[in-house]
């Protein structure tokens, strides 16, 4: 650990503003980059499941 | 592979090489351009062009430094293996400017190749390490130099 | 009459093995896919948490630039992949063309968001730690103005993939502007060596011993790890998002 209290660590040697924009533009970009498939998948994969039932009682009629 | 497959693979292969070359041609052509700085050695060769705006850069000669005590004034040498030119500048000067730093300063050539900085940028090498291996690494050095 | 012979013979040659045309198969590909994404994605979330701690509290700080040299542990990682996943788009695009493979079409076109999200990154953290450091947010030197080119190569491919009523033409005119920017890589690349900049050289991707204490050498190599697994889950997901899309599409079945 090259910090002795939270303090230091969250002042980052008085570079924190630079050091914890970088970090956190970071996070949160690749988050958004990453739900995007997440939830456009749950929501293929219900359509889906709509057609194939759909599919289902064209075929059971 | 089919004709067809072979002509396409030789369409894929003739635009990379003719964007490869036509963006050396260029490249070459500018190089001169995208350079961002003139060395000192250039400037006294007279490369760059005097009375207008250039880019310098140079390590910053150790015991050139002088401060205007009242003032943020600073002048001082850079240098590269060849030559030295002096740099006066007013202003903060980044963090990492110290002796022996490489900077980048931005300014008008005199007719004296000296340089009125309107901007100096700090440059630092490709070396990362903590502290204490910075430490080690100038003490063996010294030992090596006999101080 | 020869030529027509040994045309036959290399055909049968080079008749490509049983899994691409399984590839082709949007059913098959959705199982691959399914069994091969979280074992990207997971190691790569862990390694990002074990890489994100050590970096930020464990590794020392620079002797000259002390903590601001954090920044690192995202600035190349992303600069890094920014370039990869370029090189990655134009061979997939390259094999579009070449063999008409939809699969590498689909693949070489989700490559670009996570290409340009990159980019974005590398050159924003770039600029937030060249601000400290250099003392400018930015600077108009060969190597952060070839990774604005790239950025917008990446733009351009994405905008000229959805140009067209033809999403086929889009795809074809979109690959040949990745492979004609494909020399922007090297050039990116080498920038620091063939012109004066302001940028430093290379510290990880040379032939020579990487120019760092290995004590911050390790963090980076497992944030570059994980950031490498998460965009190749990523592009995964997204072709696999794509491939789903189309078994929806009635004209298609």
């Amino acid at each position: 650990m090259q910090f002795s209290n939270w303090q230091e660590f969250l002042a980052m040697g008085g570079y924190a503003p630079f050091v914890w924009s970088a970090f956190a533009l970071t996070l949160i970009t690749l988050g958004i980059v990453l739900v995007i498939p997440v939830r456009r998948e749950r929501q293929l994969r219900r359509q889906l499941q709509r057609l194939e039932r759909l599919h289902e009682q064209e075929n059971s009629q | 592979m089919t004709s067809a497959r072979r002509r396409r693979l030789f369409m894929v292969m003739s635009v990379v090489f003719a964007s490869g070359v036509a963006v050396a041609l260029t490249t070459y052509a500018l190089r001169q351009h995208i350079n961002l700085f003139f060395a000192p050695s250039q400037v006294l060769a007279g490369e760059a062009p005097v009375d207008r705006v250039i880019r310098v850069g140079g390590l910053v000669v150790p015991g050139s430094i002088s401060r205007d005590q009242e003032t943020l004034q600073v002048s001082f040498e850079i240098a590269d293996n060849i030559a030295a030119i002096r740099v006066s500048y007013s202003g903060i000067l980044p963090d990492l400017f110290r002796e022996g730093q490489g900077i980048v300063a931005r300014g008008t050539l005199g007719p004296d190749y000296h340089i009125q900085a309107q901007e100096v940028l700090a440059r630092h090498d490709e070396e990362y390490m903590p502290p204490e291996v910075a430490d080690a690494l100038k003490r063996t050095s010294m030992a090596h130099d006999g101080y | 009459m020869s030529q027509t012979a040994t045309s036959a013979q290399r055909r049968k040659r080079f008749k490509p093995p049983l899994w691409v045309y399984k590839l082709a198969s949007p059913a098959y590909f959705d199982h691959l896919a399914g069994r091969i994404i979280p074992w990207l994605l997971f190691p790569g979330l862990v390694l990002l948490s074990i890489g994100l701690v050590w970096g930020l509290a464990f590794a020392p700080a620079d002797y000259q630039q002390g903590d601001s040299f954090r920044i690192i542990y995202v600035h190349v990682p992303t600069a890094a992949l920014s370039m990869a996943i370029y090189m990655a788009m134009a061979i997939t695009a390259a094999i579009s063309l070449i063999w008409r493979m939809r699969l590498a079409a689909i693949i070489s076109r989700n490559c670009a968001p996570i290409g340009a999200a990159c980019t974005f990154l590398a050159l924003a953290t770039g600029s937030l730690w060249g601000k400290p450091m250099w003392g400018t947010w930015w600077v108009w030197d060969a190597r952060l103005t070839s990774e604005l080119i790239l950025l917008f190569l990446y733009l351009g491919y994405m905008a000229l993939h959805d140009a067209f009523e033809d999403p086929e033409v889009g795809s074809r005119a979109a690959s040949i502007l990745a492979l004609v920017g494909v020399i922007n890589i090297p050039i990116i690349h080498y920038s620091v060596e063939w012109w004066h900049t302001l940028h430093q050289g290379a510290t990880l991707f040379k032939f020579a011993k990487p120019s760092i204490d290995p004590s911050m050498l390790w963090p980076l190599l497992v944030m570059l790890l994980a950031f490498a697994l998460l965009s190749a889950a990523n592009v995964l997901m997204r072709s696999r998002n794509d491939v789903l899309e189309r078994r929806l599409q009635p004209d298609d079945d």
